[in-house]
Formats: structure tokens, sequence, C-alpha cells
């Protein structure tokens, strides 16, 4: 019996990269098992059985499953992670959304976004915008614990040679249903996974502008954010937002422009490896944070630097 | 239909925090508190739901320090109907809270709960979920819009790859995301008359609710700074400097 179940994030089709970064945390942790839940999704349980290390896939293939609705899901998660010590997710908002849920089923205080791991029930996570992290230790029998993708690095996605086992479905709770999902459509790396990821905010002006940054981040092979600001004014959508209340990212390349670096922002990307900003206040925060940073109209600038990449 | 709206009493968004020399937590000493902006938003959109009709009644709650009186007049000043304050100066963490929400709604009976999905302090994004969980409710979280659908809700969700709208029962629980609305401002009139408005006082123990913490915090340290780098000068030496030093293109 292993000591962890691992909850696998995946759209039916193919496993989440989110998946893998969450199964090195696992791994600190024990021996893990891999659940995954969701409707004509055997190719994916076939994907989680190769992850290196892996001890078992549990697969729950029912409609009840279908999109992941938190009611649905978290009975079948409480149900299984009874008999384990770690429950974990990664950070999505999938994550986010059906595991504190589990966990008060099960009666245990979750832990959000787990960024370290000390020992078997010390860990540090992140609160107030990343600008402070606590050191926090569990007396729960049983951890419950989304984790910060970027804060580990991804499990190696083959090697492994796990055997996939069914299990019995929760059922459906009836409590929610499926109406209809607007995805945006991106031929990019996904934003939380890139290595280069390219932001506007509302400097950028207007949505039509975005196609400049865009034409930059098509040459840097990256995947494009936003700030709050941008995406409340219209001009990206929802799934842009990088910060405290969005997504975090953590790629070896952030290019912030026009965005003016307030904490809120800055608690989204502060981890990337390497910061430029091209900001035409000489004054704004996010030059605090940036290796390196440009002073110059973004309506210059931007256009400059496609062509020189 | 009866609303309960939980509002927290957190730092203002526009503090920055500093962690204590001794590193037993952040210091809140002499700093600004406000409404969790999550919370105004969930007062905002129950306000919304009453002038179109669609409730009653608003009950706002939170759970924290006699000062939180401050957070739930706000609350009344933008439109809620009365308050209710479960005094304790203890951490509360959000498994507690939720069971402590439960019990007030198992004596209210509200059809709705609207949460904010994430206090900006603890940005633990639990206690709608974990309500949800207790009282056997569907929950919408992230929400950026709430329709009344026949019996039920229609919401649509904030998701890491869009947008996703679900048909709710009623009832249930929705958490607020950043879109759903823009709180007014309380007027100054509505500030007076909030003054007015009933607020009850009771304590953890009143709910019969065990507060003892289940995780303890050892530790609370500073990140790791991040040191200002240089500027260029212009995009020639910006991305010299990207292929040469940095190497990341
Ligand atoms: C509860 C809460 C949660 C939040 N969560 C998030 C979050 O997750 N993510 C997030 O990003 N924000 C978040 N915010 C919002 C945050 O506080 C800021 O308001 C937001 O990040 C500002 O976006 P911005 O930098 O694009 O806009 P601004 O602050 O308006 O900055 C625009 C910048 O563009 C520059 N600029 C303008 N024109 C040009 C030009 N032609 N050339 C060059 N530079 C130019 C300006 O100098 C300025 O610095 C949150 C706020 C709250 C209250
Ligand atoms: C330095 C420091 C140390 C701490 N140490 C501990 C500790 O050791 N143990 C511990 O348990 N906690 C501790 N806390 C408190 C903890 O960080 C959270 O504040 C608490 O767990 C609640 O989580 P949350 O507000 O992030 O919940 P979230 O789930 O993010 O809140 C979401 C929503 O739930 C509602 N809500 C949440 N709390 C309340 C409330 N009190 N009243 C009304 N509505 C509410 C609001 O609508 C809110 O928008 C500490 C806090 C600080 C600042």
């Amino acid at each position: 019996m292993a000591t962890v179940l691992l909850i696998a994030e995946h759209d039916n089709a193919k496993l989440k990269p989110a998946t893998l970064n969450a199964m090195t945390a696992a791994q600190k942790l024990g021996d893990a098992d891999v659940l995954v839940a969701g409707q004509g999704c055997a190719a994916v349980a076939e994907e989680a059985s190769k992850i290196a290390g892996v001890k078992k896939v549990l697969l729950a293939d029912d409609a009840a499953y279908g999109h992941f609705l938190a009611e649905n899901l978290a009975a079948l998660v409480a149900k299984l992670g009874a008999n384990y010590g770690y429950v974990l997710a990664p950070s999505t908002t999938t994550g986010k959304n059906m595991l504190p849920r589990a966990a008060a089923l099960l009666d245990m205080q979750m832990l959000s976004d787990v960024s370290g791991i000390e020992n078997a029930n010390t860990f540090v996570r992140p609160f107030y915008a990343g600008n402070a992290f606590a050191t926090v230790q569990s007396k729960d029998k049983i951890k419950v614990m989304t984790i910060r993708t970027t804060a580990f690095d991804p499990a190696a996605a083959t090697g492994g040679g796990a055997a996939v086992e069914n299990v019995a479905s929760a059922g459906d709770t009836g409590l929610s249903g499926f109406v209809s999902q607007q995805l945006t459509k991106s031929e990019r790396p996904e934003l939380t996974a890139a290595r280069v990821v390219v932001s506007g905010g509302r400097g950028m002006g207007s949505g039509e502008n975005f196609k400049m940054i865009d034409a930059l981040a098509d040459k840097l092979d990256a995947a494009v954010g936003a700030s709050r600001a941008a995406v409340d004014a219209g001009f990206v959508p929802n799934d842009y937002q990088v910060g405290q209340t969005g997504k975090v990212v953590a790629p070896d390349l952030y290019i912030a422009i026009g965005i003016s670096g307030a904490i809120q922002h800055l608690a989204g990307m502060k981890d990337s490896k390497v910061i430029v900003a091209i900001n035409k206040d000489p004054d704004a925060p996010i030059f605090q944070v940036a290796d390196y940073g440009l002073v110059q109209d973004l309506f210059v600038a931007l256009p400059e630097l496609t062509k020189a990449v | 239909m009866k609303i309960l709206v939980p509002v927290k009493r957190v730092v203002d968004y526009n503090v920055k925090i500093r962690v204590k020399s001794d590193q037993s937590g952040i210091e809140l000493a002499n700093v600004k508190m406000s409404m969790n902006p999550f919370c105004g938003i969930a007062v905002e959109e129950a306000v919304r739901l009453k002038e179109k009709g669609a409730a009653t009644e608003i009950i706002a709650v939170s759970i924290g320090p006699q000062q939180a009186q401050e957070t739930l007049r706000t609350a009344l000043a933008m439109g809620a109907d009365r308050a209710i304050l479960v005094q304790t100066d203890e951490a509360v963490e959000p498994l507690a809270v939720a069971k402590m929400l439960k019990a007030i709604v198992d004596k209210e009976t509200p059809q709705l709960v609207i949460l904010g999905k994430q206090s900006i302090d603890g940005d633990n994004n639990q206690t709608g979920q974990m309500l949800a969980a207790l009282l056997g409710w569907g929950q919408g979280t992230f929400a950026s819009k709430v329709e009344k659908d026949g019996a039920g809700l229609k919401i649509t969700r904030e998701i890491d790859g869009g947008l996703e709208t679900l048909d709710l029962k009623l009832p249930c629980v929705v958490t607020t995301d950043l879109r759903l609305n823009e709180p007014r401002y309380a007027s100054l009139p509505n500030i007076m008359k909030a003054k007015q408005k009933p607020l009850a006082t009771m304590s953890p123990a009143d709910l019969g609710v065990d507060v003892t913490p289940r995780v303890v915090t050892l530790k609370v340290s500073e990140p790791p700074k991040r040191k200002a780098g240089i500027k260029v000068k212009d995009v020639t030496e910006l991305v010299d400097k990207l292929k040469n030093e940095a190497k990341v293109i």
C-alpha cells in the first residue's frame, strides 16, 4: 500500500504537466499511487502508469467525472484518500476547487500551495501574496495538500511501469451539472509550463495591441500572460492573468511589458529566473525585481525587440 | 431567498507587509486593515441579487476580533441587512471557519452563501469549498457571473483554460473571482444607516465548534530577496544581455 495518493490533472485525453511537478513532491513523502478520474480517460491512465516511480494507477472512469465536477470528484477522493497518509493535487483551478472539499469530508485541515517539504509533517507555504513563507507542522492524520507546481521540478514522464487498477465510481451527487466551456485556444505553450513568458499590462492600451506581444511570443516560443488590469480591461481572457489571484509562473525568462509591478502581480512571477521589464516610467516598481530593465515607450521597444530576437 | 455573506478583516491590499524579526509572524501592529477584496465582491453580488428581487435578506458574518465589527459595518453600509460577529482573537483555520459558518447556516437557513474565493492574507482558497462539503451543497467557485436560472443558479467560473458554466441546485455555495463585479463604495447616508442595523455577537463555543488548530506555524520567514538588476540603454543591449549574459534566448 502506497502512502501518497496523487490526483492526476488531465483533460480525459492527456495528462497535464502539473501532475509531474506534484509527483516530485509526492515522492519526497513516500510511494505514490495516482488517481485518474474522468470519462473515457483510459489513455491518461496509460500515460500516468509510465511516470517514473508510480506505484499503481487507480482509474475511475465514469460519466460523473467527465467534467471534473468538484462535488463528485471530492466524494471519490475522500473515499479513496481515507486509506493514505497524504492526498495531493497540483495547485490548479481543478485542484483548488476539489481538494478543500475532499479535505472537509475527511475532516482534515488542508494545506494550500505547498512549496517546500521539510519532513513528514512539516511543510512550507507562501501566504500574503508570497511576501512571507510559513513553515507549518500538520497534526492531522491525513495530510491533504495542493502543490505549488513551480516549486518542484517535473518527474520523468517515462520509465515507470505501474499497473492500472479500475476503481468503482462514488456516483453522481447531482448537486451541480456541466453546461458549457469556453476554452482559450492557443498553439502556444501552456502559461504555467512555458520556458518563456511574455506578459502585457494596462500599458498595452488595447486588445488589438496585444498582437504585438503575440508576435514576440511567437518568435520566442513563449506563452502570453497579462496583468489583472489588462484582463479587467478586456484586452485578453481571464486565463492570462498572472499573480496572487491568477496563475503562478516561474519561467526561465519573464518579459513584463507595460506592467507597473504591483505586489499582486509580482506574487505570480517573481520566482522567474530572469526578469525583463519594459516600461516608460523609470520609477515603476517592476524595475525593483527586473534583472534587465528598459525605460522606453513599449510601442517603440516591442517591435524592435521582436525584430532583433 | 436569504443570502449569507462571510466577510473577513485582513491587512489592506495596498500594505507591503513585514515579517516580524523573531519570525513568529507578520507585523500587524498599526497596519491598515480592510475587508478582504474578494469579500467585498461577495457583498456586492448579494446586494445586486437583492436589488433584482432575487433575494430578500442579506446577513453578513465575520469570524475574528472585536474590530471585525468595522468590516461588518462596511458590509451593512453596502447593503447587508444585519450582521453576526463570531468573536475570537485566535487565528482560526479554514476548516474551523467552515464549521462555524455551517452552524450559522443551520440556524439561519439561507439558500445561498457567497464567499470570497480567497483571503489575501492566508491565501488558502479553502473556506467556501469546505463549507459546501460540510453542508452537502453544490459549489460554484471562482465565479465571474451568477445568474438566477429557474430553481437554481447558473454560474460562470474562471478556470485555468478559460471559462466554464455550471448549473447549481439551490441551496448552494458560491465563491467570487475578480471579474464578478466592481463593489460599490458605501455612501455617507448608508454608512450612517448601517450604524443602526442589528449586529449580534457570539463566540465559537456558542456554535459548539472546536477551533483547536490542526496546523502549527513554526516559523514565518521572508522570501529570498531579488536584487534589482541593471537598466539597459536600448533594445540592442537588452538582446545582447539576454543572449550572452543570461543565455536565455
Ligand atoms: C484582491 C486583488 C487581487 C489582485 N490580483 C492580481 C493578480 O493576480 N495579478 C495582477 O497582475 N494584479 C492583481 N491585482 C491588481 C494589482 O493591484 C494591479 O492593479 C495590477 O497588477 C496593475 O496592472 P498593470 O501593471 O498592467 O497596470 P498599471 O499599474 O496601470 O501599470 C501600467 C504600466 O504601464 C506603463 N506604461 C503605460 N504606457 C506605456 C508605454 N506606452 N510604454 C511603456 N510603458 C507604458 C506605465 O508606466 C505603468 O507602469 C489584484 C488586486 C487586488 C485588489
Ligand atoms: C502570521 C500568521 C500566522 C498564522 N498562523 C496560523 C496558525 O498557526 N494556524 C491557523 O490556523 N491559522 C493561522 N493563521 C491564520 C491563517 O493564515 C488564515 O487566516 C486562516 O487559516 C483563514 O484562511 P483564509 O482566510 O486564507 O481562508 P480562505 O479560504 O482563503 O478564505 C476564503 C473566504 O472565506 C471567508 N472567510 C475566511 N475566513 C473568514 C472569517 N474569519 N470570517 C468570515 N469569513 C471568512 C471569506 O469570505 C473569505 O473570502 C495565521 C495568520 C497569520 C497572519
